[in-house]
């Protein structure tokens, strides 16, 4: 294939700072949760301080995309390619800022003796994070066998929240007194499963940027 | 006498000794609903050059469509079928069915003279007649016998309001065509074609040789157009096509790679040479 080389070179651009940023959202991501599980708080204030990362890759995606569109006129796959860029660039932002959350309820829990359900965050949290690894994997190959993977990783999730939020439910009859640390951890599960949820949002992107027609997979 | 659909065609530069060896006056076929042009295997050959294969599209009322492609594909030479223009070049052969309005512009029948009196165009560059804006105007309303000052005036005044350049010209209706910048002789133009009150506007690339504020004015007046006209553009401007048309056909090597909703084409084409093309990776 001929022409266009130069632009050819902008959108491989926009792929890496996607890639990125995803690498990014996720690191933060496997931050927050060791650090919940050592109450290590100076590593989750050092997560809080680092955001302004992913927030600067995340502007940069949006104003090359947008330098892109003005200057290029792209039209079709370019087109498609450059807004689920956008959009994709504005969902791992979102999770790179559930990371934050996750990071504030830790500095909240503090030292605090933890409730048994670590391990079922911990599982959450790498099914979360094996969906963004695939995500991105899938918009580099532009597999969409891989975003639709991405929907019944995503039924994982949505089935450990539902068993965790139960689990929290019976400590807090048991132990009246850990309010507080079972209100941050419901609230780390719902972060969690809230990324996940984002991460689905980027796999459909992805069906769209392959096939040029919508699919929602969260129904 | 041969197949309907392999009737061949031989015309001469000199429209009065056009030979026809074959072709039914009306095609027994019936053309789409609202369709102006149903195009039925159009097969063109200029000599031994094959420049047209297998065309076939209908082109409907109150529509823009836009052919694109690249240079050499075809989209010219289609575009000067449609009202015989194309018949002017020696050694030309044309073989299949152009319905207009349900009748074969082909058959030896058909006045051409008739034909472009229905199916006017605007050729690339402005191309006035070294008169006033006015007699520009009111040429062809003469030709077909109109003498009265009054109707006249009538015609010149709608058909330079219809073209959106009226108000720039009122005052200056005798001075010579030639006075007016490349976009206002490229709408004097279209406002010319307005004059015979046609029914399909033939457009070839009518913007590549005007400024960029210009072109939108032109693009905005074709739009306007299509309540009362069916209008074919030919153009190599890729948004222009996305912007305007209703439709979209890409010609590649005189084939129709692909026709279909404009949005369609400029969203997810279905041929990746569509493809290939409208994102600008080759032509």
């Amino acid at each position: 294939m001929v022409g266009r080389e130069k632009f050819q070179r902008a959108l491989n651009e926009l792929e890496n700072k996607l890639i990125e940023l995803g690498t990014f959202a996720d690191r933060a991501l496997k931050n927050s949760i060791e650090a919940l599980e050592m109450k290590d708080t100076g590593r989750a204030i050092a997560i809080l301080e680092k955001d302004r990362e992913a927030n600067r890759l995340h502007e940069e995606i949006n104003d090359f995309a947008i330098m892109l569109i003005a200057t290029q006129a792209p039209v079709a796959i370019d087109l498609r390619r450059i807004i689920t860029g956008i959009k994709m660039a504005d969902n791992i932002e979102r999770i790179a800022d559930f990371a934050v959350n996750i990071a504030r309820s830790t500095i909240r829990i503090g030292q605090e003796e933890h409730i048994g359900i670590l391990m079922q965050v911990k599982k959450m949290y790498e099914i979360t994070s094996e969906m963004l690894k695939m995500a991105l994997s899938a918009y580099h190959d532009e597999d969409t066998q891989k975003a639709k993977k991405i929907l019944e990783m995503d039924d994982k999730v949505d089935a450990l929240y539902d068993q965790t939020v139960w689990d929290l439910f019976e400590f807090r009859q048991q132990t009246p007194q850990g309010t507080m640390q079972i209100i941050q951890l419901l609230l780390v599960c719902r972060y969690l499963e809230r990324a996940a949820d984002h991460v689905t949002n980027i796999a459909e992107h992805i069906i769209f940027l392959v096939k040029g027609k919508r699919y929602s997979l969260n129904n | 006498m041969g197949g309907k659909n392999m009737a061949a065609v031989t015309y001469s530069a000199n429209p009065v000794e056009v030979f026809v060896t074959s072709r039914e006056e009306t095609a027994t076929s019936v053309a789409g609903k609202n369709a102006v042009f149903s195009v039925r295997d159009l097969n063109l050959w200029y000599g031994e050059d094959h420049a047209l294969k297998n065309i076939n599209l209908e082109l409907k009322e109150n529509e823009i469509t836009a052919i694109i492609g690249p240079s050499g594909c075809g989209k010219s030479t289609f575009i000067k079928t449609l009202n015989r223009m194309v018949e002017l070049i020696p050694s030309v052969r044309i073989g299949g069915n152009i319905l207009y309005r349900g009748k074969d512009i082909l058959a030896k029948s058909y006045k051409v003279e008739d034909l472009r009196t229905r199916v006017g165009m605007v050729f690339q560059k402005p191309n006035p007649f070294p008169k006033s804006i006015y007699e520009n105007i009111a040429y062809g309303p003469k030709i077909h016998g109109i003498r009265n000052k009054k109707i006249l005036d009538e015609i010149v005044e709608k058909s330079l309001r219809g073209a959106a350049i009226w108000d720039e010209v009122k005052e200056r209706l005798h001075e010579n065509a030639y006075g007016l910048s490349g976009g206002q002789q490229q709408r004097l133009c279209i406002a010319r074609c307005l004059a015979i009150e046609p029914d399909v506007i033939l457009m070839d690339e009518p913007t590549s040789a005007l400024d960029p504020i210009s072109t939108l004015k032109v693009e905005e007046l074709v739009q306007e157009l299509k309540k009362d006209f069916s209008i074919v553009i030919v153009t190599h401007n890729m948004q222009q096509a996305a912007r305007i048309s209703d439709k979209t056909a890409f010609f590649l090597s005189g084939e129709v790679i692909e026709f279909d909703r404009t949005k369609k084409i400029f969203s997810s084409p279905a041929d990746k040479r569509t493809e290939d093309y409208i994102t600008g990776r080759f032509g």
